[in-house]
């Protein structure tokens, strides 16, 4: 069994983080240039990780398997990023958010981690505007807000819809600053395949040359993995083409254990899957729910009618139906079940029937088309290119796809995880965000961790570390996590298969999505993890690798991470299964609230809601690998609340 | 609708390449692009054929990985959209279309479609910053930005880096990705201490790069993605023009540690 330690510091919430940087062992500035840290991924986690640890004097590797640090998935993000700066006067502090976190998260994250997260939150908003990242401002020069789901007051800053965007190329303007002058030293094109473990401790990784296929070791004091989530394992999501779950898996496999995989996050407002040829699945930023509304016709008998035929009074606005004091603004988890639902009910629109309208009508009459356009324009551009439709006209149809993953590699308030000289940064961590994240929230995390946890608390492992003495490339274990890495190559590439991975990746996603989705039970997941199973079986035999190691091959990358997805799959599936309770974006049928629960007769939640079970489940799962074929070792980190009260989650 | 390929095959850089041609299977008008180009690439790699090497990621305009010449033109036929954003109902049954690679001296290629645009982060490396440390900021809200220069400085910081700028130039200049960062950068109170050695560092690294000069005829700002605007350029022509007159920064005697 691994031994997890939380290492969460004694003493009151609201000290612990101030106390734990005194009390982290620092390293004398003569000595740091004699550390060498990897730090693998340049999302807004690992830049802003490698530019802070450079700044700081340490040698800086910096990996990334695309061509260009600025074009990490993180580019992506749209909506804005949460800070409790309290701008807007409108009641927000740091404990407030805090409380927003924990309880967004449905109480099954880390008080410590989610306090300290909203504490340096205000920091990240002064050190981007000190960037120049060119945030949204006020006629006065200040800065503005909007607001965000599963929150009551304003503390979402934005840059237009393209808050990622400039976020990234803030941090990745840092990154280039310290490459220039020689703090970093940056690889792109260049896919870590393997972590490489010394006498227990994480001492470098082995890497391909995308362009060149050239595999190559790499040591190190310490290894920083901020390689993002693994939602891809669903095939179809919000996510990039590129995103992949192959550093965690294979660190995974090297005894890092894998904490919560079963909580995935599915966003309400994607724009729905319109035919088997579709490759990803585009979110519309959450920000629209500031203005839109959601409806589904009263009667099944308008759903294919036009939207705007169907009398106001025949209209379902069921999220302001259903918990009035969010309406339009719950939290993702629930406001995707609540879609899921009316659709099921048969009351779903467009072709397929699987879609719910977020309407515009009320906020181009209350604001004008001017005030709407410039909110979301570029966001109401985008949903015309890909469905030809405007929707300051008619209202735009969504419906949710997966989209975020707060389960990732098990670490410690440190980030760093069971495998000393491991940290995990940013989406690939389980650290802040529990069984469900807020919008918002995911970008203040991995700058968080990147700028302001990690360069606080990593001298804290490398003073246990004699400085120079880190093992050589030459140890017999990179040699063996070279060679381990060279048979998977050659297996892919000499199947005789017929099947292509892409092909395969379809059908995984299909199995996940419908077996372990937006709602799981017993018998689904059971048999989801016996077809994985198979699945996999076939994979190994049928799937078929096109061209060489040695050059640019796009089909090997992916069939490397088509196989890792495989096995991550099976773990989802087994650990939604153990967990026999409903949390967050974890919705067991078997566990919710009817109306014969006294929750639901004094008003605080619906029928149908999640139903925690605090007695048994008030744990972390930290899933340790136990080698090929065996089943893997569950281990359980006990969630300890000092200050709040884990409490039935409300948002009526 | 089905379509006809006319596709640039080239295996590597040192290897000659040639155009070849490919009948597409029956094609949703809905399918974007690039989700064309995966179904050809699946019934090239079930024939036992190789499929074509194309970039792609974020597939929503984003990350400026998509790099494709459609028709001879970077991005293909519309204004203000990525390859990614290009979907099959802009084409016609019958079509012939014709598909290339970013063509420049400093993009090398890498394997068919796909080529190597590193040079634009070596000019970044160049002074595409500000300086200042994690940790060392004042509150944002001491810093008063008017909302005229934050909404342009975010007209030019919305550049993705694709590079199509380039691909479209006959100069195969950079000058628009450039003046899309020294303007972003210049337009903000917090990027005046280093206006001048930024727009100087930049420029000259993108000479040292290969690309060419600007002739001002705007086909780059005709393929932009995010449609960013020739003003730009102008602006930084400015900015260059002050920081050759004002010559290399000197240090203030008296600074530094002592
Ligand atoms: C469409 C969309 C919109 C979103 N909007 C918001 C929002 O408005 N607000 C919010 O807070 N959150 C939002 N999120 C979530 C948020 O964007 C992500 O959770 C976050 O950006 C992840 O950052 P990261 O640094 O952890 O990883 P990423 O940005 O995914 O970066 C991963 C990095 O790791 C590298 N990498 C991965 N694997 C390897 C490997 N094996 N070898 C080498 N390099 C590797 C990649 O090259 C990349 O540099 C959104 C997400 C999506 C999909
Ligand atoms: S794939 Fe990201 S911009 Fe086209």
């Amino acid at each position: 069994m691994a031994t997890l330690n939380s290492n969460i510091p004694a003493g009151p919430l609201a000290q612990k983080w101030e106390h734990h940087k005194f009390s982290t062992k620092l390293i004398n500035p003569a000595n740091k240039r004699k550390y060498k840290i990897i730090v693998v991924g340049a999302g807004l986690a690992g830049s802003s990780a490698a530019a802070t640890l450079a700044e700081l004097g340490y040698e800086v590797h910096n990996f990334v398997f695309h061509d260009s640090p600025r074009r990490a998935h993180s580019v992506a993000a749209q909506g804005g990023i949460n800070a409790a700066k309290n701008y807007q006067n409108d009641g927000d502090s740091v404990h407030r958010l805090f409380y927003d976190t924990i309880k967004g998260g449905d109480f099954r994250a880390r008080e410590a981690n989610v306090h300290r997260l909203a504490e340096v939150s205000v920091n990240i908003i002064d050190q981007c505007a000190a960037q120049g990242v060119p945030f949204a401002r006020e006629y006065g020069g200040l800065l503005d807000n909007r607001s965000f789901g599963g929150a009551q007051v304003s503390r979402t800053f934005y840059a237009r819809g393209q808050t990622g965007q400039q976020l990234l190329l803030g941090a990745y303007s840092a990154l280039c600053r310290n490459i220039a002058n020689g703090g970093v030293k940056s690889h792109t094109h260049a896919e870590m395949l393997d972590l490489v473990v010394v006498d227990g401790h994480a001492k470098g990784i082995i890497v391909r040359n995308l362009q060149t296929g050239e595999i190559t070791r790499h040591n190190a004091d310490a290894v920083v993995l901020a390689t993002g989530g693994y939602g891809n394992a669903y095939n179809l999501s919000t996510y990039a083409r590129g995103s992949n779950a192959t550093a965690i898996w294979r660190a995974y496999k090297r005894g890092a254990c894998f904490g919560n995989p079963c909580y995935t996050q599915i966003h309400p407002t994607c724009i729905p899957v319109s035919g088997d040829y579709q490759s990803k699945l585009t979110l519309m930023s959450e920000s629209l729910r500031n203005d839109g509304r959601v409806w589904v016709p009263k009667k099944k008998d308008d759903c294919k009618r036009n939207p705007a035929d169907i009398a106001e009074s025949d209209r379902d606005y069921y999220l302001e139906r259903m918990y009035p004091a969010f309406g339009n603004l719950a939290p993702r988890d629930i406001a995707s079940r609540a879609a899921k639902v009316v659709c099921d009910e048969g009351r779903g629109i467009g072709e397929t029937g699987l879609g719910v309208y977020l309407d515009f009508a009320d906020a181009i009459k209350r604001l004008g088309e001017g005030k709407v356009r410039e909110r979301y324009g570029n966001l109401f551009a985008m949903y015309h290119e890909i469905t030809n439709e405007d929707a300051y006209q008619t209202p735009m149809r969504i419906y949710p796809a997966m989209h975020y993953t707060m389960g990732g590699l098990w670490v410690d308030y440190n980030l760093m995880s069971n495998l000393p000289g491991l940290f995990v940064l940013g989406e690939a961590n389980f650290s802040d965000h529990g069984a469900n994240r807020l919008g918002a929230s995911a970008l203040m995390q991995g700058l968080a961790d990147g700028y302001f946890v990690l360069p606080a608390t990593i001298s804290g492992y490398l003073a246990t570390q004699k400085p120079d003495k880190r093992p050589a490339t030459d140890n017999a274990a990179f040699k063996q996590a070279e060679e381990s890495v060279q048979t998977i190559t050659k297996r892919l590439l000499n199947n005789k298969g017929s099947r292509t991975p892409a092909s395969f990746h379809k059908a995984l996603g299909k199995l996940i999505w419908e077996h372990c989705g937006m709602a799981r039970t017993k018998a689904g997941l059971e048999r989801g993890i016996k077809l994985i199973g198979e699945l996999r079986e076939q994979y190994w035999k049928h799937v078929k690798v096109a061209g060489e190691a040695g050059e640019w091959n796009q089909s090997l990358e992916n069939a490397g991470r088509v196989a890792d997805f495989m096995e991550l799959g099976e773990l989802l599936c087994r650990d939604a299964l153990h967990r026999e309770e409903s949390c967050g974006g974890h919705f067991r049928e078997e566990y919710q609230y009817t109306k014969n629960d006294a929750e639901v007769q004094q008003g605080l939640v619906n029928p149908g809601d999640v139903k925690r079970r605090d007695d048994v489940f008030a744990y972390v799962a930290a899933w340790e690998y136990a080698g090929e074929g065996k089943a893997p070792v569950l281990n359980k980190e006990p969630l300890v609340y000092e200050e709040v009260k884990m409490s039935t989650r409300s948002y009526k | 609708m089905k379509v006809t390929l006319k596709v640039w095959r080239q295996k590597s850089r040192n290897t000659p390449g040639e155009f070849k041609t490919y009948e597409s299977p029956a094609l949703n008008p809905n399918m974007s692009f690039l989700e064309m180009l995966d179904v050809v690439n699946e019934e090239l790699a079930n024939r036992g054929e190789e499929p074509i090497a194309f970039d792609h990621d974020c597939r929503e305009g984003i990350c400026g990985t998509c790099s494709l010449v459609i028709d001879g033109k970077p991005h293909g036929p519309h204004q203000g959209v990525a390859t990614c954003q290009t979907y099959m109902r802009s084409f016609k049954n019958g079509d012939e279309i014709v598909v290339e690679p970013f063509r420049a001296r400093a993009f090398p290629l890498v394997k068919d479609l796909v080529v190597d645009r590193k040079a634009l982060d070596r000019i970044q490396h160049a002074g595409g910053f500000i300086s200042v440390r994690t940790g060392s900021a004042p509150d944002a809200n001491n810093i008063l930005v008017p909302k005229e220069n934050a909404d342009l400085a975010m007209d030019a910081a919305q550049c993705i880096g694709c590079g199509a700028c380039v691909a479209a130039c006959k100069n195969a200049s950079a000058m628009l990705f450039v003046a899309a960062k020294v303007s972003h950068l210049g337009l903000l109170p917090q990027g005046q201490p280093e206006r001048h050695r930024r727009v100087k560092a930049m420029v000259d690294q993108m000479d040292a790069e290969g690309f060419g000069g600007c002739t001002v005829t705007g086909s780059c700002e005709a393929v932009c993605p995010k449609e960013i605007s020739l003003d730009f350029i102008a602006r930084m022509n400015r900015d260059y023009a002050a920081a050759l007159i004002r010559g290399e920064p000197k240090p203030i005697a008296g600074s530094g540690a002592g």
